[in-house]
């Protein structure tokens, strides 16, 4: 298949990147151009650990060719706390650090695509309602944590004035 | 009521509770927190590579044949792509573990034992030239008869016997006598990482490999067989890992041969990343089992005999199936004191893909059948789930199966009236039985006809109660004989060095808490070294829920040692206010500390006599259901969780081992199942093999009790396994408690529980198991009409795996 040219925006940057149309939006980001945070763990749409926000709405970057992504808005895990700095720790956004104190993340490989789908749902005015949450994170799947902290450390950004 | 205390200082933590201690007095961040939360931690497929090759494993399309020939079309440019076979296995084709039966690849004229067994490996330096050369190889076999069901089979892995009393004096004289056969099927892992592995070359002609992996000393132990490798010629690098539950215990040592094999021959960095169709379809799963009980108990719910026969499906090759099936005997019983007891446990081979180490390992098997026994021995006397185990439950004194002596650490009382009272157990079940004998007047059976009112949802409440033994088994950490180490540089650094590694349980965090807490500094200055086989010692496979007990207990030694030396040097001087300086002056100092037997733990692995385990951890879980009563389908509401770990190093860490066990523990009682065709896994996708969502979970409340074991200098018993072994029992008797229906097999399914209440022909049995096996597994009790007011147990004699009943005993 014959490479074209694609222009979006990823983490408020633009980019352009040279590729197939039909090359998975999830290829084109950890591989062409280096954001390996968003991770692979089924390729068929079913786990959810390639989420982004694709123009505000939650995708499976591994469903997503890049040729629909041109024009667009992508948001990654790498763009949550832009303000961090290249020494060291990064600072955390309000939703990262209440995974950090909740205990939201262990094995870590769902955590990037479960702070995305977070990042919508608070984004879109979610609240601390358990059942929302619970709602907003369906197609995100955890193996380690039984969601159970997942869904508290969402509640508490909700709550949290920051957000 | 108050629930009795049994070890003298048990504790028990609720949440939000503050922890007083000195290991605990501040519960510190995840270590790699940050990394994983930022997109900034590496797993195996995010670490780049330059040049690097891409890996396929060619793997058979059949359960058992010759592999007679291997075609390379000739018309294809071969010249880009590097074919390995078994004859580029410079040392022995064999995937080093307990047995040396699995070749790393079927040689030509060998046989090929399993569905999707590797036979071929391609490399090339692009996918798309990957996936054309694939194309073009043509491997011929020849069928052979394949063995699918255990009990058929006559190659046996491994068998135990365990023998205490007269089991056939004391069923005679019991007042009651019930049979029950227990079937579960295989469960996936499903780590959301899929396997991964690179290899590159070395200069020495060695092989260094990164990977998701849980035992890297493992791999480093199968590169040296395989390849003929010096200790220094092998390395192994644990990348971040995104889950392991045993899945990558065994099987990370073939992705790792594979790539090394590729990598040596292109003489290129060689990406072994298993996609999830491949992970599901090749790698190991937990072994199917069938489990018969005969239990002999008095009117009054004491037990008096169990008689159990236990059969594990091992799959094609022996991996670590002997020290599961050892685990599972051992643990057959249940928690519960009996005098007399035979359990005969066998691991079989069929011509199904290896089954292998998962969270539990042996134990949620037997302990599901074991469970479900005892419920149905209390439903058929008329008392309550709650009192029988209340009456035969392991108290301190008593002895096990192998004749161990439960000298300390016997906490099954207090998890058990820990978890009834935070359920509200005994209130919520007398509701539930009153609204099963209101629907049993008004005539509305389960399913029939079909209910669209508000009765159609059943509520139901069950229990469940398990031990299980902490590390490894009988004298397997004597045998391991692990070393964790603990360096202060000359630069005034404080690194730990082990190979236990972090897979999302914790290692990373607990380990600098543990010892900065022996040490009196800060967490924060302590560091954790990668788990790199160049530089950390081997600590043993982090497995066995054994790395907080045992590493860690060994890591606290290692601390105590380094203070003293330093304190020692400086004049008694606290280590935190002189280590830097003592650095400076003495240059650097290092501990190995050498794991030394616990004392009093004796086991003889001839007899199986002895004290299997150091210690045991104890588990309950109350499970709260709904049960549609159209379409049988299960919504599982609430669990209460209450697990006794020893000693809590990090409440955060420990609960959320408590929560995703659970979880696990549901999935594979209600949704989770492979389904075989010939030896196939069927359902080898993500679309097919179902696991929780956020939605199918249910609100999971963890409470940590603690009963410290002495051996380990921080009295932990670990906690990854545990919870695994009590959340199915739980499920099947709250459902058992909505609808009057025993399920025998897992996963319960709709399909099993209409089958369970007469109302359908029940489905395919678990694994390879014929309709056959266990005949009575499919037997049904459904409810009785009943009288209101009065316990809503279905009459004794409806059972009909009960062979004999109050009404038979000798006057």
């Amino acid at each position: 298949m014959s490479a074209a040219a694609w222009r979006f925006t990823v983490n408020e940057e633009p980019v352009e990147v040279v590729a197939p149309g039909m090359r998975r939006l999830l290829d084109v980001l950890r591989e062409d151009l280096g954001l390996t945070g968003t991770k692979e763990g089924c390729g068929e749409g079913e786990c959810g650990a390639c989420t982004v926000v694709l123009d505000g709405v939650v995708v499976d970057s591994c469903l997503v060719p890049i040729c629909q992504v041109d024009g667009s808005t992508v948001e990654t895990v790498e763009g949550l706390n832009r303000t961090g700095d290249s020494r060291g720790v990064p600072p955390l956004d309000p939703l990262q650090s209440a995974f950090l104190t909740a205990g939201g993340a262990q094995c870590g490989i769902c955590t990037p695509g479960m702070l995305m789908a977070a990042r919508a749902y608070l984004d879109a005015g979610g609240t601390s309602d358990e059942d929302a949450i619970r709602e907003a994170i369906a197609g995100n799947l955890c193996r380690c944590t039984g969601y159970t902290k997942i869904i508290e450390a969402i509640a508490i950004a909700a709550a949290s004035p920051a957000r | 009521m108050t629930p009795r205390r049994i070890a003298p200082d048990a504790l028990v933590i609720e949440r939000g509770e503050s922890v007083y201690g000195r290991a605990r007095a501040a519960a510190p961040l995840r270590r790699e927190g940050p990394d994983k939360l930022t997109g900034a931690a590496k797993y195996a497929d995010d670490l780049v590579f330059p040049g690097a090759w891409f890996g396929a494993t060619l793997r058979s399309t059949e359960a058992h044949a010759r592999f007679v020939g291997l075609d390379l079309d000739p018309a294809f440019d071969w010249s880009t792509v590097v074919v390995a076979t078994a004859a580029d296995i410079p040392g022995d084709n064999i995937v080093s573990l307990i047995s040396d039966d699995q070749p790393v690849l079927v040689p030509l004229g060998g046989e090929i034992q399993h569905h999707a067994e590797p036979l071929v490996l391609l490399a090339a330096a692009d996918r798309d030239q990957l996936r054309a050369a694939r194309r073009n190889v043509t491997i011929r076999t020849e069928a052979l008869s394949p063995t699918f069901d255990p009990l058929e089979s006559e190659h046996v892995f491994a068998h135990y016997e365990i023998d205490e009393g007269d089991v056939e004096a004391a069923l005679a004289t019991a007042d009651l006598v019930l049979e029950g056969t227990y079937r579960v099927g295989h469960q996936e892992q499903l780590y959301i990482e899929n396997n991964a592995m690179i290899a590159m070359p070395r200069e020495d002609g060695g092989v260094e490999v990164h990977g998701s992996l849980q035992c890297p000393y493992y791999i480093h132990k199968a590169l040296k067989r395989a390849l003929r490798l010096t200790d220094a010629q092998a390395r192994v690098i644990q990348a971040e890992t995104g889950g392991g539950f045993g899945g990558k215990e065994e099987y990370p040592s073939i992705v790792a041969l594979h790539a090394a094999l590729l990598a040596r021959k292109c003489g290129k960095p060689v990406r072994m990343i298993y996609d999830r169709h491949e992970d599901l379809a090749a790698t190991t799963k937990r072994h199917p089992a069938i489990v018969t009980h005969r239990t002999g108990v008095m009117l009054d719910g004491t037990l008096v005999a169990q008689d159990i026969e236990v059969v594990m499906d091992g799959g094609a090759y022996c991996t670590l199936t002997p020290v599961v099936l050892s685990r599972g005997a051992i643990h057959a019983g249940g928690p519960y004191r009996c005098p007399n007891v035979r359990i005969r446990a066998r691991a079989t081979r069929t011509n199904t893909p290896p089954n292998g180490a998962f969270r539990g390992f042996g134990a949620p098997q037997v302990e599901f059948a074991a469970e479900v026994q005892i419920d149905r021995l209390a439903d058929a006397l008329g008392v309550s789930p709650l009192d029988i185990r209340r009456r035969n439950l392991y108290r301190k004194g008593d002895t096990t199966p192998t004749g161990q002596v439960l000298r300390e650490s016997v906490a099954a009382s207090e998890v058990l009236e820990r978890a009834v009272e935070a359920a509200e157990f005994e209130g919520v079940r007398a509701r539930t039985s009153r609204e099963r004998a209101a629907r049993s007047r008004a005539g509305v059976l389960p399913t029939s006809p079909i209910q669209s009112g508000k009765d159609r949802l059943a509520r139901g409440i069950g229990v469940a109660l398990a031990w299980h033994g902490a590390g490894f088994t009988g004298s397997g950490e004597v045998k391991l004989a692990s070393v964790a180490s603990l360096e202060l540089g000359a630069d005034g650094r404080i690194r730990i060095l082990t190979g236990s590694t972090e897979m999302g349980q914790g290692t990373k965090t607990i380990f600098p808490q543990l010892v900065a807490a022996e040490l009196g500094v800060p967490y924060e200055a302590v560091e954790i070294a990668p788990q790199d086989t160049a530089f950390v010692p081997d600590s043993g496979p982090t497995v066995a829920s054994r790395t907080a007990m045992v590493v860690g207990g060994l890591l606290i030694k290692a601390a105590q040692g380094l203070r003293l030396q330093v304190e020692t040097r400086n004049d008694g001087r606290s280590f935190a206010a002189s280590y830097r300086e003592d650095a400076a002056t003495h240059g650097p100092t290092r501990v190995d500390q050498k794991f030394e037997p616990y004392p009093h733990v004796h086991f003889d692995d001839e007899t199986y006599r002895g004290d299997a385990y150091p210690a045991f951890g104890w588990a309950a879980c109350v499970a709260t259901v709904d049960v549609d009563l159209d379409t049988a389908e299960v919504t599982v509401r609430d669990v209460v969780a209450a697990d006794d770990v020893g000693r809590v190093i990090h409440p955060v860490l420990a609960e959320g081992q408590v929560e995703g066990g659970t979880l696990q523990a549901i999935g594979y009682a209600t949704i989770e199942e492979i389904k075989l065709d010939k030896g196939r896994y069927l359902n080898d996708r993500l679309a097919t093999y179902i696991i929780p969502t956020s939605l199918d979970a249910p609100r999971i409340t963890s409470i940590l009790v603690e009963a410290p074991f002495d051996g380990a200098p921080h009295g932990a018993k670990g906690v990854g396994e545990l919870p695994m072994d009590v959340g199915a029992p739980a499920v099947v008797a709250a459902i058992h408690d909505a609808t009057g229906a025993w399920v025998h097999d897992l996963p319960a399914s709709p399909e099993r529980i209409l089958a369970a209440l007469g109302v359908t022909a029940p489905p395919t049995p678990p694994a390879g198991f014929a309709p056959g096996d266990g005949a009575a597994a499919t037997d049904t009790t459904v409810e009785a009409p009943i009288d209101a007011g009065t316990d809503p147990r279905p009459d004794a004699r409806t059972d009909p795996q009960l062979l004999r009943g109050p009404q038979d005993r000798p006057s």
